[in-house]
């Protein structure tokens, strides 16, 4: 009797399934056949082209990461309900890097090998970049990052005295450290007063070029860099270094480096007995940085201007609230969004005038070279190297649990 | 600069007391089934996140508020998760390969080492990335003088080595004095004597087990009130530290895997210091350590040379 009983329920749980899949299947069906008629649709005879995604979505830096990956779905999202690519519908695929070269290798090498792929937006990390350009350059892919900020990236190896572009697919709407490091030094020395500062930085391509940077220009201004420290990305205990520095009595510390390190660094800092501000660059700017040991009065630069006081980055904050994603936009949100829109922009100017196929790849290049947008962050064009001409940078102070903008510290760096 | 030695030292202790609590494990596990347990270190992990679960889902806010009263918690919670999954491990992962060629179980160990980081990153709400951890002590420094300055030490620096320091002595009066301590030295020396003596080598063998994940608990949880935070890669990292360290000391010793630790911590602290490089190459003088102690003296400071087996 049981018996039967359970097999009656199973039968009953499985007939229900089925008729809910069935009533599943026919909604779908109904609304790609209504497609056509319904005002809002668009023609999407064509076919799927993707727009790919190379950051962090696990890991250590993942809340930049998949503040990123909103960001460029809900660009994608807005495009395919305003049919900005006549003809074709757009995907977006995220792929994770998790802040690891060889992994953002493989996730370059999965996206390029998709003939549908139009462009990839990404990487967050200069480290994670390089070995994603060359791989999307033999497919000829565009790749735009909005978080970008090595030198070497648009400008070559030798940035310094011979800027040479080595990857013309290569664009980015952040600034670089050649202006961010002195953009802080600037800050931390004239603004703040400080004058015995240490810096330490995580020995990355990002980390150690910022603090070069830094270093050079806070010496410039006539503070003294009482110490040059490393430390290890994955290191927890910072002690050693600490009592280091502690000797030498620095009034301030930058480091260049990602918020992972530098919040419990940040914390050991003041449990060292070292009650002094730290201060890094866009890295740093999420509020987990806090969660992990930051203190109010710790600063850092970013690229941009704050989104939240910009008019014109008003609607994607709206947008963004709108969409209900469980993650924050963090640092690079509007970034993120309008490298988006710049793929999608010359997309549509690169199809305008002919069908998609692998070929077209380089009318896509060319056309984001021309872009000239009005974006979340700002006014977006590119200089011959790939970089933007947009070269604002913003302080930041936290203050309770998150970062806040300095006021009146928006501004472009000038020597 | 007197202050600056005292400091480095200070930072050594704390960092070698935390990586002889997690090599207590590595060399009791060996010294009795000849096992690199690879997956110690994510025990140790594990117990950190077993103390965080503890604090977050289970105690009200009224004693999370109260150290002493959430502490003890936080450790008892890590210490039983710790000891939970080691269980787990043993019976599932071990003991059938008890006499597999050796090779077998150590492989098994790397297998279960990233199975349990995977299974925390995925199952832990939010730890694909570093979670703050409670500051369940006292927090600040304690501002030591010494002439020319201070010394800082961390209150959670001095709890983790007069914890590190109470649990080995306890650990090596129960293994020396004890019955079953007795039992586990017999096993180690021979496995299947100690059989036809009457001791039932399987329970032995989870004691043992579950003896280092108690301890790699408690230290998951202090490392985690000490940082502030903790991370699903934590365990990895000291890991390979409190491996280096048992070798160092003695694989097999209970107080080699304590001296091995504090050894490491002061190679650390004081390279970092004093020798070239800096900071940047503090673990490179770890393992520099460890070969010169492996050319001259193979088994460590307190092993015992290899036992031939008949």
């Amino acid at each position: 009797m049981t018996r039967r009983r359970t097999i009656i329920t199973a039968a009953i749980l499985a007939g229900t399934l089925g008729l809910t899949a069935c009533g599943t299947n026919r909604e779908e069906g109904e609304g790609e056949g209504g497609g056509g008629t319904t005002a809002g649709a668009c023609d999407t005879s064509k076919g799927t082209l993707i727009i790919g995604m190379v950051a962090p979505l696990s890991g250590g830096l993942s809340a930049l990461g998949l503040g990123m990956r909103n960001s460029a779905q809900l660009a994608v999202d807005q495009a395919n309900e305003a049919c900005k690519v006549p003809g074709y519908e757009l995907a977006f695929q995220a792929e994770d890097d998790q802040a690891n070269p060889q992994v953002a290798g493989q996730a370059a090498t999965k996206l390029a090998s998709d003939e549908n792929v139009v462009g990839v937006i990404g990487t967050l990390n200069s480290s994670t970049s390089q070995t994603v350009q060359p791989i999307l350059k033999q497919e000829g892919i565009v790749q735009v990052s909005p978080a970008n900020t090595g030198p070497a990236l648009t400008l070559g190896e030798n940035y310094a005295t011979a800027p040479a572009r080595p990857f013309d697919n290569y664009f980015r709407v952040s600034t670089t450290d050649l202006v961010q490091g002195p953009f802080a030094a600037n800050y931390l020395v004239e603004t703040a007063g400080k004058k015995a500062i240490a810096v330490i930085d995580d020995g990355k391509t990002y980390g150690a070029n910022l603090a070069e940077q830094f270093a050079q220009q806070a010496q410039k201004k006539g503070a003294q860099i009482v110490a040059r420290e490393k430390v290890g990305e994955r290191d927890t205990d910072f002690s050693g270094v600490i009592t280091t520095i502690r000797a030498l009595n620095p009034d301030a510390v930058y480091y260049g480096g990602e918020y992972p390190v530098a919040g419990p660094l940040s914390a050991q800092l003041a449990a060292a007995g070292l009650n002094i501000p730290l201060m890094g660059g866009d890295g740093i700017v999420d509020a987990t940085y806090v969660s992990l040991g930051g203190r109010p009065g710790d600063l850092a630069t970013s690229v941009g201007a704050p989104a939240e006081s910009l008019p014109s980055a008003k609607q994607f904050l709206d947008d963004y609230a709108a969409k209900n994603f469980t993650e924050e936009y963090s640092t690079y949100g509007a970034l993120t969004y309008d490298a988006t829109n710049v793929v999608i922009e010359a997309l549509a100017k690169a199809l305008a005038n002919g069908d998609y196929s692998a070929e077209r790849r380089a009318d896509i290049v060319a056309a984001v070279q021309e872009t000239n947008l009005q974006g979340a962050s700002g006014e977006i064009s590119f200089d011959e190297f790939g970089d933007t001409t947009n070269k604002v940078l913003t302080v930041y102070q936290v203050e309770g649990d998150s970062f806040a903008p300095v006021e009146g510290s928006t501004g472009a760096f000038e020597g | 600069m007197l202050s600056t030695l005292l400091s480095q030292i200070v930072n050594g202790l704390v960092t070698g007391a935390l990586i002889g609590l997690i090599a207590l494990g590595y060399t009791m596990v060996y010294g009795i089934i000849q096992l690199i347990n690879f997956a110690h270190g994510e025990i140790f992990m594990i117990g950190s996140y077993g103390g965080l679960a503890m604090f977050t889902y289970l105690l009200p806010t009224a004693i999370q508020n109260q150290w002493y009263f959430a502490l003890p918690l936080l450790l008892i919670a890590g210490a039983a998760v710790s000891v939970g999954v080691a269980v787990l491990m043993e019976r599932f992962a071990y003991r059938p390969l008890r006499n597999a060629p050796r090779l077998a179980p150590l492989i098994t160990a790397l297998g279960v080492s990233v199975a349990l980081q995977e299974a925390v990153r995925v199952f832990y709400p939010g730890a694909t990335a570093a979670l703050p951890f409670p500051k369940a002590f006292v927090e600040g420094t304690w501002e030591i003088p010494v002439p020319g300055g201070t010394v800082p030490l961390r209150w959670t620096g001095l709890l983790i080595i007069v914890v590190a320091l109470v649990l080995t002595f306890a650990l090596n009066t129960f293994v020396n004095n004890s019955r079953m301590g007795r039992a586990m030295r017999a096993t180690s020396q021979d496995r299947d004597v100690a059989r036809l003596m009457g001791i039932d080598p399987d329970r032995v063998i989870v004691l043992t087990f579950v003896l280092g994940a108690a301890l790699a608990g408690v230290a998951g949880v202090l490392n985690g009130v000490d940082l502030g935070f903790t991370n699903i890669d934590l365990g990895f990292q000291n890991g390979i530290f409190a491996f280096t360290a048992a070798v160092l000391g003695g694989i097999g010793s209970i107080k080699g895997a304590v001296a091995g630790g504090f050894a490491i911590g002061l190679v650390k602290a004081l390279g970092g210091q004093y020798l070239p490089g800096g900071t940047a190459y503090d673990y490179v003088w770890i393992f520099v350590v460890l070969i010169a102690v492996l050319v001259f003296r193979p088994q460590g400071f307190f092993g015992e040379t290899e036992r031939v087996r008949a």
